[in-house]
């Protein structure tokens, strides 16, 4: 059962070269806005705020909007999403356009790029796979090279690093969304994904030069984010961050799916690690929605799960033993080989989920045996490798400012700095896309989900002036009004008949969904 | 006796392709730093003081 709805997004660190000091706000506003002129057909095709609900709570209450911390409220005053038909909202006045800055713009390639806080974010279209899933996550990784040099054209020198901390103490995220069954107990979930996320990052962590929140312990890491994780489970993004994060916002019929969204995984620019951080995931999950009979025991930590993914990380050996509830004690390595055993033994496996089996199974014996075989699928370990040469060519210890100076430049998506492109062009990091395919999927939509739909309107209909996961809004003046048409199935790509009138354009679209 | 396997796949060929030219990796790990020393910021120092960023999700 690999065919799921997966979905990423990815905040970016940002700075001007020039100008150290420079707002990270603003930045990321010209970012967005020199992005969203050069995108667009039309006007700019803005954010429909109809229908988010970001203080709904998987343990089955809702945060009162007044006790909500301000970083939570990332929506406007929102209206329930229409059951069927279509929508309608008056046209916005001189006044209301002009406060409508474009701090958000949804692409044809079905993606939002938005400022989220003081990073430009990048939002992946739904993908049913994660093999797709890679695929949209690199074009957002080369969508913020285009807008480099968009913005470089318009005098501004931004910079937009794909990481995940400044090793000062603030970290932004790399978050993931995986559409399961709402009959999957939450319970559940948080019992059998906690190990598996706290000892994931050894296949697919990026590696960090520094430990702790402020890198105030010389050393390298396996993953980017491990040290700001300090919660079991929780609705917090911006503090307090949890291993199992509870945000329960479907943009699907909630009475049959639930997105589960996770915060905690590295930032990737490694195909492969990517791949086997969704894959796997997507897998586990899979296996559970399956599993009759549940170990859950099996797998539970006999410790600490927020001290566990410390340890994990800072361990390069991979021999620290974590204590089970079971009585066993295992590597991370084996914990995350009885994960993949689970999956074998709870799922008919699809050829697609073979290849993600077989790749983990190689990965975790490469970790275990031969480190240096694995350097261009796991980042982390490829990072290490070369910086770690750099070192002992230096002569110098972790703490030297050179080596967190690389794992920057490592995360600088300019081609001509990056460190990954120049491991790229040396044929050491294993791709599962070229260059051209990456290039496509800025501005193609993936064909298999409502991510199809939205971004052919977007990329065909010029009178699209809002979209959202579940809405595309059209302003036509024969209408007067502006129209909302609801895409309520994260896994409809659109009948013939709706992309027949797509081509047609604004009137032929509303009409489509007016007579149902 | 030497077994023989009706076109057996390998172990690489069960998992996902690799796309586009493999390029042999004809320098070792060392050229690759000369030549990245190159693009490296000149002084480390100033330029991981001054990547600050503000906390976000």
């Amino acid at each position: 059962m690999s065919e799921r709805v997966v979905g990423t997004e990815t905040e970016f660190g940002v700075t001007d070269a020039k100008n150290p000091g420079a707002n990270p706000v603003i930045l990321s506003a010209e970012a967005v806005e020199a992005y969203a002129e050069a995108a667009s057909i039309g006007e700019v095709v803005r954010w429909d705020y109809a229908g988010e609900d970001p203080l709904n709570d998987a343990r089955g209450y809702r945060l009162q909007r007044a006790n909500a911390h301000p970083s939570l409220l990332t929506d406007d005053p929102y209206r329930l999403a229409p059951s069927g038909g279509v929508d309608f909202e008056e046209r916005p006045g001189e006044y209301e356009r002009y406060m409508q800055r474009a701090t958000s713009v949804v692409l044809s390639n079905g993606a939002r790029f938005y400022v989220d806080h003081a990073h430009p974010e990048y939002s992946s279209p739904e993908t049913s796979s994660a093999l797709e899933a890679v695929l949209y996550d690199r074009a957002g990784d080369l969508l913020a090279t285009d807008v480099m040099k968009l913005t470089e054209a318009r005098g501004t020198h931004l910079v937009l690093y794909k990481n995940n901390t400044d090793g000062k103490g603030a970290s932004y995220g790399t978050h993931e969304n995986y559409q399961v069954s709402r009959d999957l107990d939450f319970d559940d979930i948080i019992r059998v994904m906690t190990p598996f996320f706290v000892t994931r990052p050894i296949i697919c962590g990026a590696g960090r030069v520094g430990i702790g929140q402020h890198s105030e312990q010389a050393g390298f890491q396996i993953s980017a984010r491990a040290d700001f994780v300090e919660n079991s489970v929780g609705l917090e993004t911006t503090f307090n961050r949890p291993i199992i994060n509870t945000r329960d916002e479907p943009h699907a019929d909630h009475h049959r799916f639930r997105r589960f969204h996770v915060i905690n995984g590295d930032a990737n620019q490694f195909d492969v690690s990517t791949y086997l951080r969704l894959g796997t995931t997507s897998l586990v999950l899979a296996a559970l929605e399956q599993a009759n009979d549940l170990r859950v025991e099996g797998f539970a930590l006999d410790q600490d799960d927020v001290q566990t993914a410390w340890d994990v990380s800072h361990d390069l050996t991979l021999t620290r033993p974590i204590q089970l509830r079971s009585g066993k004690s295992v590597t991370a390595i084996e914990l995350q080989r009885m994960y993949l055993q689970f999956v074998r033994e709870n799922l008919n496996l699809t050829p697609a989920d073979e290849r993600v089996c077989a790749t983990w199974a190689r990965v975790l014996d490469g970790l275990e045996n031969d480190l240096a075989s694995v350097a261009s699928e796991v980042e982390w370990v490829g990072k290490y490798l070369l910086l770690n040469r750099q070192r002992e060519r230096l002569g110098v210890g972790w703490d030297d400012p050179r080596l967190a100076a690389m794992d920057l430049q490592w995360a600088d998506l300019r081609p001509e700095k990056s460190l990954v492109s120049a491991l790229d062009r040396a044929g050491r990091v294993k791709r599962l896309f070229t260059p051209e395919q990456v290039r496509e999927a800025i501005t193609n939509p993936p064909t298999t989900t409502r991510a199809h739909v939205r971004g052919r309107a977007i990329g065909q209909v010029p009178q699209v002036v809002k979209a959202s996961w579940t809405s595309i809004v059209v302003d036509d003046p024969k209408i007067g009004k502006l129209v909302r048409i609801p895409l309520p199935d994260p896994t409809d790509a659109g009948s013939p008949e709706l992309h027949a009138a797509l081509e047609s354009g604004a009137l032929a679209l509303v009409d489509l969904f007016n007579q149902s | 006796m030497a077994q023989t396997f009706a076109s057996g796949k390998g172990p690489e060929e069960e998992e996902i392709e690799e796309a586009g030219q493999v390029q042999a990796q004809t320098s070792s790990i060392d050229d690759l730093l000369d030549e990245i020393d190159a693009v490296l910021e000149t002084d480390a120092e100033e330029f991981v003081q001054g990547f600050v960023q503000k906390g976000g999700e």
